[in-house]
């Protein structure tokens, strides 16, 4: 039941986001307003919201609390309710009138930039960009930290110095990302990772290459609890990672199956 | 001669009644605006051809040089904090009416212009800043820059207004919604006598 209430007003959410046609057009009293229909007219609404674009915005895999204390529940919320759903709404927005883009999996789609129509690429970067990052970004959490072990450790040793080393240079890349962005760990078909630093929504999925796991940079992530302690937060989120989810995806790159 | 954090205007509670609580202006003005100045004189420090260079040059200098991103970051959102805290004021919101004029006759309206503005500051995707700017061709036009860009930097004119829209300036008081604090800034917070003055 719980988890029904949430998908409604995750439903709720992009439905509105998209009527309104922006990633900060979402009104605290629209959300209310557009939740509180979804809920009366429950089934009629699941449907239409199907129909609002090929790209959706996935469940969090997880309960919004999940990463306390590291991730507070309402960054969580927000983030995945309000900041991801408006990605996902402002790109189904873009792709409206093209259905032929609507076909590719995002991964697909930012990695084929040049060939979008210049009208709507600056949307697909920034909001494919977006739906892609916080997709896997979702993925990589909700566990307890801890080492990763077995192949993906010994690729972090022979690639990145060690866990220990690798943590301390993905900490100072994410810290040196001036503005909005992501620092990256990429992996190739042969599984050789490296670090990989981008702004905004930018991703090395635009470049053609493959991201294991990755840290939002923006200020949206941490900035209820940590406030301008950009520091901190990258040190905490070590403590949330979910290291089989992670060396699961390294199996999947190595195998050419890895999406977002 | 270190550049410095310059005091707040007004108190940091002195905006929390028009949509800017306390908590943002500490953080903001004593945490964020304090670290660009402290890493900018670290820059400086470590560069004699930045030394004795006035604020204005070094973020001009700077501008598009790969070699001098950090500088540019730095001076740039120093130089755009100082014009923040300014054109911002417990008793904003009113235009006075030699600025409504020449916002009438560039703009077509009062509300063409915060439309503009808004778009502008919506618009400018992640951290960075809008402004109303007066051109080189002497007319009024809104426009926004990324990261610590500003229009000293582009040469796109004299600045009346600069708005920050990095998420740190928006973030505690209206979370994700960007174009409600676009709407409370221009209407409660700008300081229009601040803008008139620079015409
Ligand atoms: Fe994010």
């Amino acid at each position: 039941m719980l988890l029904a209430i949430q998908l409604l007003s995750v439903l709720a959410h992009s439905i509105f986001a998209t009527i309104q046609g922006g990633p900060d057009m979402l009104s605290r009293r629209a959300l209310f307003r557009a939740a509180a229909t979804t809920m009366v007219f429950a089934a009629p609404r699941l449907a239409a919201a199907q129909a609002v674009g090929p790209y959706a915005l996935p469940a969090l895999p997880y309960a919004f609390d999940a990463n306390e204390p590291h991730i507070d529940a309402m960054t969580m919320q927000i983030h995945h309710d309000r900041h991801h759903a408006a990605y996902v709404a402002n790109l189904n927005g873009a792709v409206k009138d093209y259905p032929q883009l609507a076909t590719l999996a995002p991964d697909a789609l930012i990695a084929r930039l040049a060939e979008i129509p210049e009208t709507i690429r600056s949307v697909v970067r920034n909001s494919g960009g977006g739906h892609a990052n916080h997709t896997m970004f979702w993925q990589i959490m909700g566990g307890k930290g801890g080492n990763p072990s077995g192949t993906l450790a010994a690729a972090i040793e022979r690639d990145l110095g060690g866990f220990e080393a690798f943590k301390a240079s993905f900490n100072r890349s994410g810290a040196g990302v001036f503005g909005s962005g992501w620092v990256f760990v990429t992996v190739s078909r042969e599984g050789k990772l490296a670090l990989a630093p981008r702004s905004n929504q930018d991703t090395p999925l635009m470049d053609g290459g493959r991201v294991l796991l990755g840290n939002d940079m923006w200020e949206h992530a941490y900035y209820l609890k940590y406030q301008n302690r950009r520091p901190d937060y990258l040190t905490a989120w070590w403590n949330v990672l979910d290291w089989s989810k992670i060396a699961a995806r390294y199996d999947q790159a190595m195998a050419g199956t890895l999406g977002v | 001669m270190a550049f410095e954090l310059p005091a707040l205007p007004y108190s940091t509670s002195a905006l929390a009644a028009n949509g800017m609580c306390q908590e943002t202006l500490e953080l903001h003005h004593g945490k964020h605006h304090n670290a660009y100045v402290t890493a900018l004189n670290g820059f400086v420090a470590a560069n004699a051809a930045l030394q004795g260079k006035s604020l204005e040059e070094i973020v001009k200098l700077s501008h598009n040089d790969a070699g001098l991103a950090g500088v540019f970051n730095n001076a740039g959102q120093h130089w755009n904090h100082i014009v923040f805290w300014e054109n911002m004021s417990a008793h904003g919101g009113g235009i006075p009416g030699k600025l409504e004029t020449k916002i009438t006759e560039d703009f077509g309206s009062v509300q063409a212009f915060k439309d503009a503005f808004k778009t502008a500051a919506t618009t400018q995707f992640g951290s960075g800043w809008a402004w109303l700017v007066l051109g080189t061709d002497g007319k009024l036009k809104c426009t926004k820059t990324p990261n610590g860009s500003n229009p000293l930097a582009t040469g796109e004119g004299k600045v009346l207004l600069g708005c920050d829209v990095w998420e740190h300036a928006y973030y505690l008081d209206f979370r994700n919604v960007r174009p409600n604090y676009v709407d409370n800034w221009l209407n409660k917070l700008a300081n229009y006598e601040y803008a008139a003055a620079q015409l």
